[in-house]
């Protein structure tokens, strides 16, 4: 299974993506943001958390107009994979790949912490490996995580179970308790926890490793 | 030529900045602020003949998020 982690100048989770694609047996290549095409074959881009161009304008705008990521857009509209962490999530709904937008998080603080989720769909490649209703523990770190969509917007994101994660306790003012939701084809997840910094004993946990097996483990046999 | 785009958070979208400003100018004892909401402003320096059409790709495509956001340009 090949995958590709998009490096913008400001990302700084970059590294770890990789390490736990590459800990559930991934082939990682590193993408750079001024690079226009991305490797042949990749079966899934990753998009990492950081402050992409320093989060000028708004978080993930610049990036997700950067070239990398018209092949990024080219590729999840053929059916392609894309996951989206934190800034990767902002990159995605920026980009329109994923509905919504995230706003300031409600109480105006940066929050760093680990968080209780709940796995409120089973059915995509990242969240395959956990069962309905799962409750899981992994860290946020994040200003800008308060997930917006309309009342229209979330009765269809409902309806189409596309609500991947929830928080146990909303900690940003997201709508619905939103921590993570994939695109119509189920095949685009952005999410604001970071699944790869709970992936190793070392970590304090591996509530997030599940994910990077189940993805790896799904693509190989696709 | 000039042109300054104005983007503000949509009417209805919590603006948890606003809402900061609004109590901070309560405690310095300014009675009587019921809303604040807070935007930026981007300024343009366009070469001579660019349209406002232009302007409001602009904004669709970049300066504005049109999920949360509103935007008003002023020309010249």
């Amino acid at each position: 299974m090949k995958a590709a982690i998009i490096v913008f100048p400001g990302s700084n989770c970059d590294r770890d993506l990789a390490v736990a694609f590459e800990k559930a047996g991934a082939d990682v290549t590193m993408v750079w943001h001024k690079d226009t095409e991305l490797p042949a074959g990749v079966d899934i881009v990753g998009i990492p958390g950081g402050f992409s161009f320093g989060d000028y304008l708004r978080c993930g705008a610049i990036a997700a107009n950067s070239p990398i990521c018209r092949s990024v857009v080219a590729h999840a509209e053929k059916g392609g994979y894309a996951l989206g962490i934190c800034n990767g999530f902002q990159v995605l709904t920026e980009t329109g790949l994923l509905p919504g937008a995230l706003r300031r998080n409600a109480n105006l603080k940066y929050i760093c912490k680990p968080v209780g989720l709940r796995v409120e769909t089973t059915d995509t490649i990242y969240t395959g490996g956990y069962d309905k209703g799962q409750e899981i523990l992994i860290p946020i770190a994040h200003h800008d995580g308060n997930y917006y969509v309309d009342d229209a917007k979330l009765a269809e994101l409902k309806g189409e179970e596309r609500i991947a994660f929830t928080y146990l306790e909303n900690p940003n003012g997201s709508v619905a308790d939103i921590a993570g939701v994939v695109s119509r084809n189920r095949r685009v997840l952005g999410m604001m926890p970071h699944p790869e910094r709970m992936a190793e004993p070392e970590h304090g946990g591996t509530d997030g490793s599940a994910m990077f097996r189940n993805m790896v483990d799904q693509l190989v046999t696709a | 030529m000039k042109a300054r785009v104005h983007v503000m958070l949509k009417n209805g979208v919590l603006d948890p900045q606003g809402e900061a400003v609004r109590h901070a100018l309560g405690s310095l004892g300014f009675d009587g602020v019921e809303g604040v909401r807070q935007g930026k402003v981007i300024e343009l320096d366009l070469a001579e003949g660019t349209t406002e059409e232009t302007v409001k790709e602009m904004c669709e495509k970049l300066l504005a998020n049109t999920v949360i956001e509103s935007y008003t340009i002023d020309m010249g």
